[in-house]
């Protein structure tokens, strides 16, 4: 079997150095085209009508003056009559037209009858959610009840809410769908390109073999775009009854907050104990979420801090009538590292002791206590710790308050199944081909270094083809697995392919295959560098035939090329202005183990865009529900709020780049450093202030609220 | 959006005459910042859409004996470029630069911020400028946190959008409005309207009028004091400008006026009887800051605009008193 192991640390080339994103120019120029972007002459414009009302019955719907609206291609009612509405924003019909403008006026030409029920769309008084909360049971580990009534113990309580968030993609969900007599061409904004069409195929019951799917670029899914969805369902209909007409439908801006997927909520009432050196001897939780009418959420608790001897969890997942949950960067992890962090950082001040020996204590109950304890370190190195850290609400006099917070983490990621295939020409030339796609985390970057490294090429060399449905099947990029997967399946086929071009030269050189190896565009003796032949000329020696080899990972079975299973510490540098309850971001910490980093500068973006959503979970984003009317309040980028470039403050990303950590393979990134910024920013708010401020993000309203709590 | 007739007059006389008595049934076009978006989500529904911006004597910022003459198409751009306006004005600048994104600062206007509707998000999702549904009021009981802490009994619970309003207010200034029929000069304090019932508009301007431009007196120390949740584009929770008219170290007459807490912006008369007569120092601020929202009433969730807004008394008193 061919070595396909990663090349020694010391000897790479490309693979671990900083290299700019190859598509980096396109974005920034615009000339990286969107399934928004798309633009035929005969392109028509599909729109949705979604229900108003959060819970009712469809009693009649009306498409007749929508349809003879002139310009307007095809109408469809979704719903039918009897249909029971269980949000706002669910799909109601949806229109073609030769314009938006028309396709907007056909919408509200379509007449809707609705029979209103009684609907729940906050769940933050659980009391009030009746038989809408269902309870998934108690867990008990050890005797909680006997280790809180223990005399030596130290007993904190609190309660922690973090709200529902919606993913909010810059570039909304939809698609174009051409569906012709001889096949069906979809054009998506997805994180799938090999498998949206086999989904698409199901709905429609229609041969998964004659769907072409193609995407160059897409802006943001964070977990939420992995499937065909029911509107591109409706797409390919609408495209159908227009007379096999390519039809753009993307989500409205509202549509894309209500029903394009959020993150479950979670509420919870913590009590832990511990002995007066800071040892967690007891944890107890009772905590509730929802994800939509599905219930949904469970925050995994106590997080990282699994293996506390005595505890009681119990959950309840509440059904609203609010559009469903989807996989939001770390499902749960964000919400549980909140939780529990926000509990031991309570704890730290009632013992008066500094959180970050408080978690140093407890290592041992976590899964990878050495990587904790060497990230600890190294955070608080970059934080200054020592130096800027005071016990709770001890620090500045006047009414600028500052504080530190810290948070911890832990993401499985692995490498997910992947083919790729790797062809050399005889003209030199060399194209990488696989059926993933680069969802802005920089994967056309790292495949292409990966290849280069492997044939002793420059990047520019490597020519990559991504993005469509043709390629060999790549996976969904979720959970973190993507670089782990086309890493490995493009170094095994690249692998392979040089295997066959060293096979050709070698015989011409009159030597043996493995004595040869490719570096610095040519093809060289091991032992013997003077005795070599350039790329171009061993390629020529392949005559007419080229070299096309495959390489796959399997997820299951990833053969020392990629892992799973990481940890990371963040730490918040915040201050707090005490009297308008203002809170400004100083400095951010992330330090974050990945195995084998491909592409340091690409894996520090990656660090830096997740630091960023935290933040604005943190200090403003949120989904407001109106309880009377059943709607929500902003859907909208003015009251849906997101951090700009100055509330962001400085980050600072510290990857564990050391010959351990790297001999495990690569690790994927996406979803890791998203999981403790909220967790790190409310303990550092609370260290600031003197307080706990119970839910987030932390506006105005609630730091003050918080404040006046403690003088009243 | 609905459809609608569009004209690009270049005259001021030709815009005049395109203007109707009928309420909602032309709007005009300047930078179009809110227009379009109320536009788009049916709030209104004009026959016929005016482009003012091509009008010469709409635009500029000229100064006179009396002060400042600023036209109702300037930009918020031109507004914080103005070395005049820099120099004396402080309070307008700092309020403009509050609307902290390039493109609305290139794009919007000085007549325009006075014009445009409210933020409130049930008037926003089409439930009236009162925000109601069959009669019921949905503030109150609803999700007030943005909402009014002063002259809040209703019907109006909706809080003023208007960034330079509270500075001009303070300032004294007057705005111009002009119609086929003449221009008459309505002083900012009461170019604000609280609406009493959904008919009514929250500007004292009829619908065939314009606002032409704006007068402000030069002579008053100034200053204004914005929070807001972001740094980047954000509404302010709470503005306060001040003017202070000083004799040597003495405030011989004070106003201070609060945005974003009220249906208009609101006068804290109590404050500027409390200064008059004062040295500015942190303990008179902060009377004067308590003062200033004595008579506020907070709903369900926003009582923590009255610490807010008291800040923004103090600190822009504060800074007014620098000089």
């Amino acid at each position: 079997m061919p070595d396909y192991s990663w090349p020694p640390m010391n000897d790479r080339r490309v693979i671990g150095k900083r290299i700019s994103r190859l598509d980096g120019g396109a974005k920034a120029s615009g000339r990286a085209k969107y399934a928004s972007d798309f633009y035929r002459k005969d392109l028509l414009f599909g729109m949705l009508l979604t229900s108003p009302h959060a819970h009712a019955k469809v009693v009649s719907i009306n498409l007749d003056d929508a349809k003879r609206l002139k310009g307007v291609t095809a109408v469809r009612a979704i719903a039918a009559p009897g249909d029971e509405i269980q949000w706002e924003g669910a799909e109601i019909a949806a229109v073609a037209a030769t314009s938006e403008e028309i396709a907007r006026d056909a919408i509200r030409k379509i007449k809707v009858e609705y029979q209103i029920l009684p609907h729940l769309v906050k769940e933050e008084d659980l009391s009030k959610a009746g038989p809408r909360a269902k309870a998934a049971g108690e867990q008990v580990t050890g005797d909680p009840d006997k280790a809180f009534q223990d005399a030596d113990a130290v007993t904190v309580e609190g309660f922690y809410a973090i709200p529902v968030l919606t993913h909010c993609c810059l570039e909304s969900h939809g698609n174009v769908v051409e569906w012709k007599q001889d096949g069906l061409n979809l054009w998506p904004s997805t994180q799938n390109v090999s498998g949206i069409g086999g989904d698409l195929a199901t709905s429609l019951k229609y041969p998964a073999g004659k769907i072409k799917v193609e995407m160059d670029h897409i802006g943001g899914g964070f977990g939420s775009k992995f499937a065909a969805d029911r509107w591109g369902v409706e797409t390919a209909y609408l495209s159908q009854m227009s007379g096999g007409r390519p039809v753009k439908l993307m989500l409205e801006r509202r549509d894309e907050l209500m029903i394009a997927g959020n993150r479950p909520s979670a509420f919870a009432k913590i009590k832990v104990a511990a002995k007066k050196d800071g040892t967690i001897t007891a944890w107890q939780s009772e905590s509730w979420a929802t994800g939509g009418i599905g219930g949904g959420g469970s925050p995994p608790l106590p997080y990282v801090f699994t293996e506390i001897p005595n505890k009681r969890m119990s959950h309840s997942a509440v059904a609203t009538n609010t559009g469903g949950v989807r996989a939001w960067r770390a499902p749960n992890h964000p919400q549980a590292s909140y939780l529990t962090c926000s509990a031991l950082e309570d704890l730290a001040a009632e013992l008066k002791m500094d959180p970050v020996d408080l978690f140093l204590k407890n290592l041992e109950v976590t899964a990878r206590a050495d990587t904790y304890r060497a990230q600890l370190a190294k955070a608080s190195e970059l934080i200054e710790w020592k130096k800027n850290w005071h016990p709770r609400g001890q620090g500045d006099a006047g009414p600028v308050k500052r504080g530190l917070g810290l948070a911890i983490h832990t993401w499985g990621g692995g490498g997910h199944t992947s083919q790729c295939r790797t062809v050399i020409n005889p003209d030199g030339s060399v194209q990488v081909e696989i059926g993933s796609q680069d969802v802005g985390s920089g994967t056309r970057t790292v495949i292409t270094q990966v290849a280069a490294e492997t044939l002793g090429l420059p990047m520019g060399a490597v020519q990559l083809k991504i993005g469509n449905n043709s390629l060999p099947p790549s996976g969904p990029s979720g959970g973190s697995t993507t670089v782990g997967g086309v890493s490995s399946s493009t170094r095994k086929s690249s692998v392979n392919a040089l295997n066959k071009l060293l096979e050709t030269v070698a015989a011409v050189m009159g030597v043996q295959p493995e004595q040869l190896k490719a570096i610095d565009g040519r093809i060289q003796m091991k032992d013997n560098p003077a005795k070599s032949m350039t790329w171009q000329a061993a390629c020529a020696k392949l005559g007419t035939n080229k070299i096309s080899e495959m390489g796959a990972n399997d997820q299951r079975k990833p053969e020392g090329l990629n892992s799973s299973g990481v940890g990371g510490i963040q730490m918040a540098d915040v201050s707090v202005d005490s009297e308008t309850g203002i809170v400004k971001m100083n400095r951010f910490v992330a330090v974050q183990d990945i195995g084998l980093v491909v592409n340091p500068k690409l894996a520090d973006s990656q660090v830096h865009g997740a630091v960023i959503m935290g933040i604005c979970g943190a200090l403003m984003e949120e989904r407001v529900m109106d309880e009377y009317t059943g709607r929500m309040l902003n859907p909208d980028m003015e009251f849906y709020k997101l951090a700009g470039i100055g509330d962001i403050g400085e980050i600072i990303s510290h990857l564990d780049i050391t010959p351990e950590h790297d001999k495990r393979g690569v690790v994927g990134l996406g979803e890791p450093p998203a999981i403790g910024v909220v967790a790190a920013i409310a303990n550092a708010v609370a260290n600031a202030i003197g307080v706990r401020v119970s839910h987030v993000p932390l506006t105005p309203m609630r730091v003050l609220a918080a404040l006046e709590g403690r003088n009243a | 959006m609905e459809n609608f007739a569009y004209a690009s007059p270049a005259t001021l006389q030709e815009v005049l005459g395109l203007l109707s008595n009928k309420p909602g049934d032309v709007e005009i076009l300047a930078g179009g910042t809110d227009l379009i978006s109320t536009m788009k989500e049916h709030l209104v529904t004009p026959r016929l859409v005016v482009n003012i911006k091509p009008v010469k004597e709409l635009g500029g910022i000229t100064s006179g004996n009396y002060g400042l003459r600023i036209g109702s198409t300037v930009t918020f751009d031109e507004l914080t470029e103005n070395a005049t306006m820099r120099k004396s004005f402080p309070s307008l600048v700092e309020a403009a630069r509050g609307v902290s994104s390039p493109q609305i600062r290139n794009m919007g206007t000085v007549g325009g911020d006075l014009c445009q509707r409210p933020r409130c998000w049930y008037f926003r999702q089409g439930y009236g400028l009162l925000g109601t549904d069959k009669g019921k009021a949905l503030v109150p009981d609803g999700e007030n946190r943005y909402h009014a802490i002063l002259n809040n009994n209703g019907p109006a619970f909706f809080v003023s959008a208007s960034s330079l309003g509270p500075a001009l207010v303070a300032l004294g200034a007057t705005v111009r409005v002009v119609s086929s029929s003449g221009s008459r000069d309505i002083p900012a304090d009461k170019f604000f309207v609280t609406p009493m019932n959904e008919s009514m508009r929250e500007i004292a301007i009829q619908p065939n009028e314009l606002v032409s431009e704006i007068h402000i007196p030069i002579g008053a120390r100034n200053a204004t004091y914005e929070v807001r949740e972001k740094m980047a584009l954000d509404w302010p929770l709470a503005t306060a400008s001040v003017a202070l008219k000083m004799n040597g170290s003495t405030v011989s007459s004070a106003r201070v006026v609060l945005g974003h807490v009220a249906p208009t912006p609101f006068e804290a008369t109590a404050a500027d009887k409390l200064l008059a007569g004062k040295t500015i120092t942190e303990e008179v601020a902060t009377e004067a800051a308590r003062q200033a929202l004595m008579s506020a009433k907070p709903l369900s969730q926003n009582s923590y605009k009255m610490q807010l807004a008291r800040v923004a008394v103090k600190r822009a008193l504060l800074e007014a008193a620098k000089g």
